[in-house]
């Protein structure tokens, strides 16, 4: 080929301009095959993941149908696998972490978006993003050796003479259980709730709280009802997140939750999550149904979050692309 | 009406303080955590802690220097199998492919982030472990790796795509193939950003213990090579916990304040790259 | 760009170098009961002193798990305090086309263990009054089934907070192999096995884990091995035997409830001695067996084993009175040696 070509390549991803030949021997062909294969490597990767999943549930999907999640029995002696008391368990603690979180997430975003300086806020959500780079096992060893033994000792009695009443707080009191696995939980999940928070707060324009505080709101009423609802989707958004985090969670919740099939209203109760009954069990399921239906488990989880994180996702990139795509004052 | 202002002032004043509170609870979390490892485990750090080998059950003194370095292969093999599938499917991504292709991958990196971590431990376990017939440094690192694809994937596309066209232009009207672009000009414009995103993702895994439990299982001893069972660090610092032995419990505190220390590290050094130089310009 | 490319290259050197490296050590990785841990530990780590050339990694992971992993094939040898069922030794023959062979290791005690604010005084418990707080009947520490036995000691009007195995486990095979041998009702609503639906109760993983909860949880009772009560310094209590007598678990009591199926052991070791008939026998005592293949593919780990096997028959037995494991009767040992044979 010429030294010289007569055509300027485009700078963008389309190549058509070159011919096969002057593109291979300039190695762009090459290259363009070897990063597609690792692309495409992702993509199978996931397709093999989630085949493994229903591949490997096959059995018990047959044999209960959707009976497996209507049943609370696991009894790995008669056969019998019922999913109801772990997806209980992980919607329980999952709520539970979410009524503490999401308080406690949103008015740190607040705080962080509208009241901060700039600095003070950056220095605040650097530590936040520390804060959620902690791993779960780390929540596990804070929970077993401090926060169950604050549970027993002090709020679960402080909860039972207060709200007795409520058949939330009845029953025997172990320090471990659904409540104190919430609260782990909840720990864990407001950086998330916070840190996307702020940014959709932030991403709000300015012209918005303006136009209220001109209109002689107080600064908490043009946050509380002018500038929060504006973020509204995104902040739901980041609950979403969230949630999905704290399904997934494993080692924390098994580590304070008790470990125990039960369906109870009671948040002093032990309990069990899909994750910590995979995790328990996995290497040891001995039948083939039994294994299966903890891939099942695992199937359903996976799903879950799923849906979740795509329905944040949508949330999230709906609301910061209206508040940029109104203009800043 | 005056009092009626005077009480939405007051609701205001209060509910701002509210939300300080709030911050302020968050953000001592961190420092509660921390305190907390470093005065259980800080006592337990001692040089033993780093080269010995776990000590048969009920008996004190034993280390944690195989988890360790159980650790850092996996690691190690994570990175190995995260980053270059990562980097240059970003590459792909951000350089070479169409709409249709770029979303499709986009997709599946974005559903393999958010699949909890049990599940890809099920999934090493299904497709490593069982067919090769042994817990292995491998699949732990074949699973951790898993988890550090799209994180990296993700990060590096975004970095590759804020490099301003000019920059690219530039290079073509120099005469340079496209892949000589990437290499000499695109990526290290992004380089920053790139090797932020592999210590985030890094510092994500080297937390991770569910897909441990059924890849790597265990190891009491040196682990040699890569097809055999080994310990880790977070492996160890949940069976620790839950045991009985004091002596135990206070090797797990150790071993979290190692782990702590070292992901809040690389945490904070990875920012720092970030924020020090942007060689990125935001377009 | 250099710079990656050199860190990349120290990467890959440090990669070769551990398969490299992989070749310096015999590792054998069996997987199975908490039960024996303790004194597995200590056998595998003495062993490996003595005889430098194999290292045994052993992880204590639960009976269910050594069954299953072993044969799947991803470790190299199981343990199980709950021998393999007919079910599972098909299984593994028709999986790997040849058997698995149960190896009798030591005797062991499960004990319930407790914390009850306020009593320092080991409890008497009757058959009865552990069944029924397993099966969720009896609440309180201070019901009648309990304090007829106990006769002086002030119980508490607590709730009782029972502790069991979250994961398949050897342990709960021989207490719910013993409650079924001692209660219908129990037999027929729940049954034995290394992983039964518990009517109530927390779920605690391996012995260590249950251990770890009794001690800390106040008002909660527990089963675990022996050595696990013992090294931890929690109560444990005596158990009303066969012949109404009140027997706490230790060496001769243990020993005692295997005299009797010493003589009479089966040829493939698999047997059940909770319940035993006899004086001064513990009800919850039990053999704990290794799971080994009878044929190995690779001759230097089977000939690790086996040398592994015969020394525990002989000197490794010394150990385990210490750790309050009973030695094997003598009759058993001369059987096992001769079954050694069997393994190629």
């Amino acid at each position: 080929m010429a030294t010289t070509t007569t055509i300027v390549p485009s700078a963008g991803p389309v190549v058509g301009s070159r011919s096969f030949l002057s593109r291979l021997r300039e190695g762009d062909e090459i290259a363009r095959i070897i990063t597609f294969l690792f692309a495409a490597s992702v993509v199978l990767i996931t397709l093999l993941l989630v085949f493994e999943l229903w591949q490997g549930s096959v059995l018990p999907r047959h044999k209960f149908g959707f009976n497996f999640f209507r049943t609370s029995v696991w009894d790995p002696i008669f056969d019998q696998f019922g999913a109801l008391p772990f997806i209980y368990g992980t919607l329980v603690t999952a709520l539970v972490s979410l009524l503490i979180a999401v308080p406690l997430g949103i008015g740190a975003a607040i705080f962080l978006a509208e009241l901060a300086p700039p600095r003070i806020s950056d220095t605040l959500e650097f530590f936040i993003d520390l804060l959620a780079a902690v791993p779960s096992v780390i929540y596990g060893l804070l929970g077993v050796f401090v926060v169950i033994p604050l549970m027993r000792e002090y709020i679960q009695p402080a909860l039972k003479n207060t709200l007795g009443f409520l058949p939330f707080f009845q029953g025997p009191m172990y320090g471990m259980g659904f409540l104190t696995a919430g609260i782990v939980l909840a720990i864990m999940v407001t950086p998330y709730i916070i840190s996307v928070s702020r940014e959709v707060l932030l991403s709000v324009p300015r012209d918005q709280r303006e136009a209220a505080l001109s209109l002689g709101s107080t600064h908490w009423e043009s946050t509380w009802k002018v500038v929060v609802p504006f973020a509204r989707a995104g902040i739901m958004g980041s609950i979403f997140l969230a949630l999905a985090r704290a399904l997934g969670e494993t080692m924390a919740v098994t580590m304070v939750i008790g470990n125990a099939p039960v369906i109870s209203a009671s948040l002093f109760s032990p309990g069990y999550s899909i994750a910590a009954i995979i995790a328990n069990e996995l290497t040891e399921a001995t039948s083939n149904l039994h294994y299966q239906s903890l891939i099942e488990l695992g199937l359903v989880l996976f799903l879950l979050t799923f849906i979740l994180n795509g329905l944040a996702r949508l949330l999230i990139v709906a609301t910061t692309q209206r508040g940029g795509g109104m203009g800043n004052a | 009406m005056n009092s009626r202002l005077r009480w939405r002032k007051f609701v205001s004043r209060f509910m701002l303080t509210m939300t300080g509170v709030c911050a302020l609870v968050s953000v001592s979390v961190l420092f509660f955590i921390l305190g907390h490892l470093v005065y259980h485990g800080g006592t337990s750090i001692s040089w033993a802690f780093f080269t010995k080998l776990p000590a048969p059950v009920g008996e004190t003194g034993g280390g944690m220097a195989n988890a360790i370095i159980g650790s850092a292969k996996m690691l190690l093999l994570a990175t190995l199998i995260g980053v270059p599938v990562g980097f240059f499917g970003a590459i792909y991504l951000a350089e070479f492919s169409g709409g249709t292709t770029a979303f499709v991958v986009r997709y599946a990196a974005d559903l393999l982030n958010g699949v909890p971590s049990i599940v890809i431990g099920i999934f090493a376990y299904s497709i490593v472990v069982l067919p090769f017939k042994h817990f292995s440094t491998l699949a732990g690192g074949f699973a951790l790796g898993l988890m550090m694809i799209p994180i990296t994937l993700r990060s590096t596309e975004e970095f590759l795509r804020a490099v301003p066209t000019a920059l690219r232009e530039a290079a073509m009207a120099l005469g340079a193939s496209k892949w000589k672009a990437i290499v000499t000009v695109i990526v290290p414009a992004a380089y920053r950003g790139i090797l932020t995103a592999v210590l985030l993702a890094f510092a994500r895994v080297a937390g991770e213990t569910a897909p441990l439990l059924f890849t790597a299982l265990g190891n009491r001893f040196w682990s040699p090579g890569w097809n055999q069972p080994t310990d880790s660090l977070p492996v160890a610092i949940y069976r620790y916990a839950i045991s009985p032995f004091e002596d135990w419990h206070r090797q797990a505190w150790a071993a979290g304040l190692v782990l702590l220390v070292l992901i809040l590290v690389i945490n904070i050094v990875a920012r720092a790259i970030l924020s020090r130089g942007i060689a990125v310009p935001r377009s | 760009m250099k710079r990656i490319a050199v860190l990349l290259l120290a990467a890959l050197a440090l990669a070769l170098a551990g398969v490299v490296w992989a070749d310096s050590a015999l590792l054998i990785n069996g997987a199975g009961a908490t039960f024996p841990y303790p004194i597995y530990s200590k056998w595998f780590d003495e062993y490996h002193k003595t005889n430098g050339a194999a290292q045994i990694n052993y992880q204590s992971v639960g009976s269910g798990a050594g069954i299953k992993q072993v044969t799947e094939g991803t470790v190299d040898f199981g343990a199980t305090d709950g021998p393999m069922n007919d079910d599972q030794l098909k299984a593994y023959k028709d999986k790997h086309g040849s058997a698995i062979l149960h190896f009798p290791t030591v005797l062991g005690a499960v004990v319930p263990t407790y914390n009850i604010p306020g009593v320092t005084t080991p409890l008497n418990f009757t058959p009865d009054a552990l069944v029924g707080i397993f099966l969720g009947r009896i609440s309180k520490w201070n019901d009648p089934v309990i304090a007829n036995a106990n006769k002086g000691v002030n119980l508490p009007a607590n709730d009782i907070v029972v502790i069991h195995r979250s994961d398949g486990s050897g342990t709960t095979y021989i207490w719910t192999d013993y409650f079924s041998k001692v209660s219908a009702d129990w037999k027929d609503k729940v049954g034995k096995g290394t992983s039964v639906n518990w009517p109530v109760g927390l779920g605690g993983k391996g012995n260590e884990n249950v251990t770890g909860l009794v001690k800390q949880t106040p008002n909660a009772i527990g089963y675990v091995e022996l050595i696990y009560a013992v090294q931890n310094k929690i109560p444990y209590g005596a158990v009303k035997n066969a012949v109404g007598e009140f027997v706490t678990a230790d060496l001769a009591s243990v020993s005692a409830a295997a005299a009797a199926a010493s003589t009479t052991m089966p040829d493939d070791f698999r047997v059940s001695i909770t319940n035993a008939k006899g004086k001064g026998v513990y009800p919850i005592s039990s053999f704990t067996w290794l799971l080994i293949p009878q044929k190995f593919t690779d001759a230097s780990k089977r000939d690790a084993i086996k040398g592994f096997v015969t020394w525990m028959l002989a000197d490794g037995q010394n150990y385990a009175e210490n750790l309050s494991y009973a030695k094997l009767p003598k009759e058993v040992v001369a059987k096992e040696l001769t079954a050694l044979n069997k393994i190629q």
